[in-house]
């Protein structure tokens, strides 16, 4: 028989109450695969930073059980969290240190004994290693999210949680952080991240999981999340009244507004289908001699996604 | 299993903290004590008789060195553990593998370790102003540790227990500095008239002056078993509050 390869952060049941009566977390169930990147995405208060604090000691559960490595985290947590990094949301460190230290003390505050050449490739690696020396607070704001990933990466860790990495970051520094989780991936680090976009998700993860008030609606594999998920909305103001659609367009999920001035398209599936048959939509306007003067598109917002589930949801139970 | 290497980071990383600071955590102590030498000892010292047999100068060191070490050790600490709650940077350690042991003889450690360096270089200040010995040195050296280590646990708990800088400074300020000028540190408690000496037993600085003044000339106003009951029972129960402090997550663990 094969084994079942044990899942590398087992949380069951997970429910936190914060002091005052807020439901932040409401029994979620959740299984992290060993090596895999795995994405949470919810709106803001939707539980995101909660959960990661449950998992790493900032928030005390109400109930619910977690297991890390195979072990119950509550009784096993110094072994567990010596095998655990966090880059958190907000920035928090002593800011008159400097780059190295502050790295150098992560790493021995995690039990490891000091490696200088480790610490260096980790500065290198974010390409810190020219502002080493530098107090932090001298550091612009995205140097200083660097800094806070190289402290979380100074011990090796097996289960990396990133908080919103890119919260902030211009584009740039966004595409270099892929590239840094993508590089950890290849060492077969397991990555839990937060973000509120779509896209980055779609992006980085393998899997994705869907939060929103403390309730975790769905988790599934990225390909098949964003078929769920995606939608393309576009609407076509038309020179003329039209009276009916014409019949090039009777295949695709479009509509025609009222007042016959214009043309709704809604579809398509979070990989690129909207956007190429809103294309289609377009040429065949064309071919039929309709003249249209405004194209307005956009994808679907994480919120129409949410209302979208929810109701789902509801139907389900 | 504590956690050797962590306990290690933070005492290191505490200790770096203060070398940053270091002109003014020694500066502002040696300053401050060698007035009061000047003061006390000298100019209205040659005024006072002998105290129990010990030169009036040398009377007040012990004092003097206790009110350092009180309010040192107790700042300390408390600003050790209250920058990272307050800056944010509390997140690392609470999801670090430190338990209370850890946390404890780090940011314990530390604070203590620079009350002693102080200690050290203000009994040095005051060989300048004042002839004076030490009947029990070794004694005195575990006298100063276990107040140097008290008081930074009680600093450690104010740190936790403070949500602004004035609660922060205000129980060294508003507590120990009074409780310490009239503890003893400059008259012997039964230079007072009654009932003021009896009173004075009250204030628990009294005895660790006493207790200190003892392991320095060899008698004191109050028996040296009961300062070091005291002593011992004061640490204990600073460790048994942040046992449950770290247990309960208070102020700490959302
Ligand atoms: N310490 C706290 N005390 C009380 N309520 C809290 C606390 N921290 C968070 N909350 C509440 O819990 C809910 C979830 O917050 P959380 O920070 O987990 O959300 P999030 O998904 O990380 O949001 P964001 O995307 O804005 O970071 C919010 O309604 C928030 O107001
Ligand atoms: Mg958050």
């Amino acid at each position: 028989m094969k084994p079942i390869p044990q899942p590398i952060l087992d949380i069951r049941g997970l429910t936190k109450v914060y002091p005052g009566g807020l439901k932040a977390l409401d029994s979620v169930d959740l299984e992290i695969r060993k090596g895999e990147i795995f994405a949470l995405l919810g709106p803001n208060g939707a539980g995101k930073t909660t959960l990661i604090g449950a998992v790493c000691g900032m928030v005390r559960i109400s109930s619910g059980t977690i297991n890390a490595f195979g072990e119950d985290l509550a009784r096993h947590w110094r072994s567990a969290r010596q095998r655990i990094g966090l880059v958190p949301q907000e920035l928090g460190f002593d800011m008159f240190d400097t780059v190295e230290r502050q790295v150098g003390y992560s790493r021995g505050l995690f039990g490891r004994a000091p490696d200088a050449s480790r610490v260096e490739e980790v500065l290198r690696s974010l390409s810190l290693w020219e502002k080493r020396g530098e107090e932090i607070r001298k550091l612009s704001g995205g140097m200083k999210r660097r800094v806070l990933i190289a402290k979380a990466l100074a011990h090796d860790p097996e289960l990396l949680f990133l908080d919103e990495p890119t919260a902030g970051v211009d584009v740039e520094l966004r595409r270099d952080m892929w590239r840094q989780i993508g590089a950890l991936r290849e060492q077969g680090v397991t990555v839990i991240l937060t973000t509120h976009y779509i896209e980055e998700a779609e992006e980085m993860a393998d899997r994705v999981g869907v939060i929103d008030k403390g309730r975790l609606l769905l988790v599934d594999e990225k390909d098949e999340m964003m078929k769920r998920l995606g939608r393309t909305e576009a609407h076509f103001t038309l020179a003329a009244q039209l009276s009916e659609l014409p019949p090039a367009l009777r295949d695709y999920p479009v509509t025609l507004a009222e007042d016959g001035r214009t043309v709704c398209y809604r579809g398509g599936d979070g990989t690129g289908k909207g956007k190429a048959e809103v294309a289609a939509v377009a040429t065949a306007l064309v071919q039929s001699g309709i003249v249209f003067t405004a194209l307005d598109q956009r994808e679907s917002s994480l919120e129409d996604i949410f209302v979208g589930l929810v109701e789902q949801q509801g139907l389900a139970a | 299993m504590i956690n050797w290497r962590s306990t290690f980071a933070i005492y290191r990383n505490e200790l770096s903290r203060f070398r940053r600071t270091v002109f003014g955590s020694i500066v502002s102590p040696v300053l401050t004590t060698s007035l009061y030498f000047i003061v006390f000892g000298a100019a209205i010292g040659g005024r006072i008789n002998e105290v129990g047999g010990v030169e009036y100068g040398a009377f007040i060191v012990p004092g003097l060195l206790m009110l350092t070490l009180l309010s040192e050790s107790t700042s300390n600490a408390s600003f050790g553990i209250y920058m990272p709650r307050f800056t944010g940077a509390i997140y690392e350690l609470l999801s670090a593998p430190v338990g209370v042991a850890e946390t404890l003889l780090g940011f314990v450690g530390a604070a203590a370790t620079k009350s002693l360096i102080l200690a050290a270089i203000i009994l040095t200040t005051a060989l300048i102003f004042v002839d004076y010995s030490i009947a029990h040195p070794l004694f005195a050296l575990v006298y100063i540790m276990l107040v140097a280590a008290s008081f930074s646990l009680l600093g450690f708990i104010l740190g936790v227990w403070a949500e602004g800088f004035e609660k922060l400074q205000m129980v060294p300020l508003l507590i120990l500095t009074p409780l310490t000028f009239l503890g003893g540190t400059f008259y012997s408690i039964d230079m007072l008239p009654s009932p003021w000496d009896k009173i004075a037993l009250a204030n628990p600085i009294v005895y660790l002056v006493n207790g200190l003044r003892w392991t320095f000339y060899g008698h004191s106003d109050v028996s040296i078993g009961v300062s070091l009951g005291l002593t011992l029972a004061f640490l204990a129960i600073c460790v048994a509050v942040i046992a449950v402090i770290f247990r309960t997550g208070w102020r700490l663990r959302s």
